[in-house]
């Protein structure tokens, strides 16, 4: 293999990939926009995919804002800057740890479960036999899944913001000593609506990304048991990979800002 | 009502291998047609050219008539709705019960009450001897059992042609017995045009009206099991008897 081909090859691997999952996401778009969508599958899937993630990204959630706040919360108060505890910590969280981090746990526990019943469904044929029953496995398969995780990663980002702003009032006023009204104003003046609407927006767009990586990832699967594990292994990586190029892009441009308030 | 299916010319590769060469194939309508064949001679790929699961290089798939290459995705919705496929695995659907599974092309296509269905999955399971398993689910059945629901799945619509891929590959021979008596009655009743895909001589003779042999991606002979039984050709005769001709390998 010559230099050039080294080169060209994972490149061009890297736009065909880019170029699949594009035709992917727009052929289950079509579907949507044409109203063909599966109720009873989104909503099983809604519970799925919602419901049984809500501990685990509570936890996380949680757990981070009483981290943050406790590496923070001292040196705030050393410099003085006690009345901006909650808001720096409400800010983070709202903008990028809840969105990012249940996106993370999506990543983990989603995509990978979605990858892996997908790819078991076509190496049993059992996508095949989908087909032959006249049913359009992206209307019965991907499109509850995509809507399904593009609703319940806001909802489930909404709620760690709040478990996390939460955690970190915990940590402030129990064991710093931080007034709970300092804490509060703090946050109600350093955050606004369009902070947690624009972090929605990106936990929706991270949801989008772990659906339609698992579903991709799934769908292809080859060889029985070793290619679902590997493409249930890929479709984690390909997700984590995916949200954390994106959020910085998302970042940039939907807080253009950052740090003038 | 039995399905007319013609192959004319067809080809098909994978890569660099031609698994089809030019195939050449009327199916009887309303009979048994089994083709036959040593592994990897085509004979699934046939099935899954029917189904348009895979579409041919050359050559045309002509049902009642109509080529299918002009078929838009609609159209093939239409088409696969008068089908039933019985894949090698089964490949029932695990995440739901058998009785699910046998009506799920009523729920998913027909406006039909879900007791209705209930009925007629109940109906199509008795037809295959599992009355009142409906509940049971895919991982509880052994192998000839999900067979048989894979068979009530497949003729729950009443189709027009039920395509076998390998129905009795695996099983032990009394199940092999119930299946192949299984698709002789499912054919007799519902007048469907069957083609089963196997190389189980059992199956072969006490299933096919006409027997289709592949080898190579060719028709290397067609006709009545008499006919070929008594074929000049000595691969076929050897292959029917189970016996390896010369040069066969």
């Amino acid at each position: 293999m010559n230099l050039f081909e080294s080169v060209g090859e994972p490149v061009l691997g890297f736009f065909e990939a880019i170029g699949e999952y594009t035709l992917f996401t727009l052929r289950t778009s079509k579907l949507l926009l044409r109203g063909r969508i599966h109720w009873r599958n989104t909503l099983a899937q809604m519970a799925f995919i919602g419901v049984d993630s809500l501990p685990i990204a509570l936890l996380t959630a949680l757990s981070v804002g009483m981290v943050f706040t406790l590496e923070t919360a001292n040196e705030f108060i050393r410099y003085g800057a006690t009345s901006v505890i909650g808001g720096a910590a409400a800010l983070t969280i709202v903008r990028e740890l809840g969105p990012t981090l249940t996106g993370v746990v999506f990543a983990g526990r989603v995509s990978a479960a979605i990858a892996a019943e997908l790819g078991t469904m076509k190496v049993t044929e059992q996508i095949d036999a989908l087909v032959s029953l006249a049913a359009d496995p992206l209307r019965f398969l991907v499109l509850p899944r995509v809507l399904a995780c593009v609703t319940m990663l806001p909802l489930l980002a909404f709620l760690s913001d709040a478990a996390g702003i939460a955690g970190g009032y915990g940590i402030a006023v129990y064991l710093k000593g931080v007034s709970p009204l300092v804490y509060a104003e703090s946050v109600r003046s350093l955050i606004g609506p369009d902070d947690v609407a624009k972090g929605l927006l990106k936990a929706a767009i991270f949801g989008l990304v772990v659906a339609i990586v698992g579903s991709h990832k799934g769908m292809n699967a080859r060889g029985g048991a070793e290619g679902v594990g590997a493409a249930t292994t890929s479709a984690v990586v390909v997700s984590l990979i995916t949200i954390f190029i994106s959020n910085y892009f998302l970042s940039s441009v939907l807080f253009p800002g950052a740090g003038a308030h | 009502m039995s399905m007319q299916v013609q192959l004319v010319g067809v080809e098909k590769r994978f890569g660099p291998k031609r698994v089809l060469e030019g195939v050449d194939i009327a199916f009887a309508p309303g009979k048994i047609t089994v083709v036959i064949g040593p592994s990897g001679c085509g004979k699934s790929t046939i099935l899954r050219l029917l189904l348009g699961l895979q579409r041919p290089d050359a050559g045309r798939v002509l049902v009642d008539g109509q080529d299918l290459a002009i078929f838009k995705e609609p159209d093939w919705m239409a088409y696969r709705e008068r089908i039933g496929m019985v894949f090698q695995s089964g490949a029932l659907f695990d995440s739901m019960p058998i009785g699910r599974n046998v009506g799920f092309a009523l729920q998913e296509h027909t406006k039909l009450p879900r007791e209705e269905i209930d009925r007629i999955a109940e109906d199509k399971l008795r037809l295959v001897g599992l009355a009142g398993q409906a509940q049971l689910r895919p991982s509880e059945l052994s192998g000839g059992m999900q067979k048989r629901v894979a068979i009530a799945r497949a003729i729950a619509r009443d189709p027009g042609m039920v395509l076998y891929d390998e129905p009795t590959t695996g099983l032990d021979p009394i199940t092999s017995t119930v299946i192949e008596d299984l698709i002789v009655s499912v054919a007799k009743q519902t007048g469907a045009t069957s083609i089963v895909v196997t190389h189980q001589l059992s199956t072969i003779f006490r299933t096919a009206d006409r027997i289709v042999m592949l080898l190579a991606g060719v028709v290397l002979g067609e006709g009545t099991p008499d006919e070929l039984k008594a074929s000049p050709d000595p691969r076929i005769r050897g292959f029917l008897s189970g016996t390896v001709p010369d040069g066969w390998a």
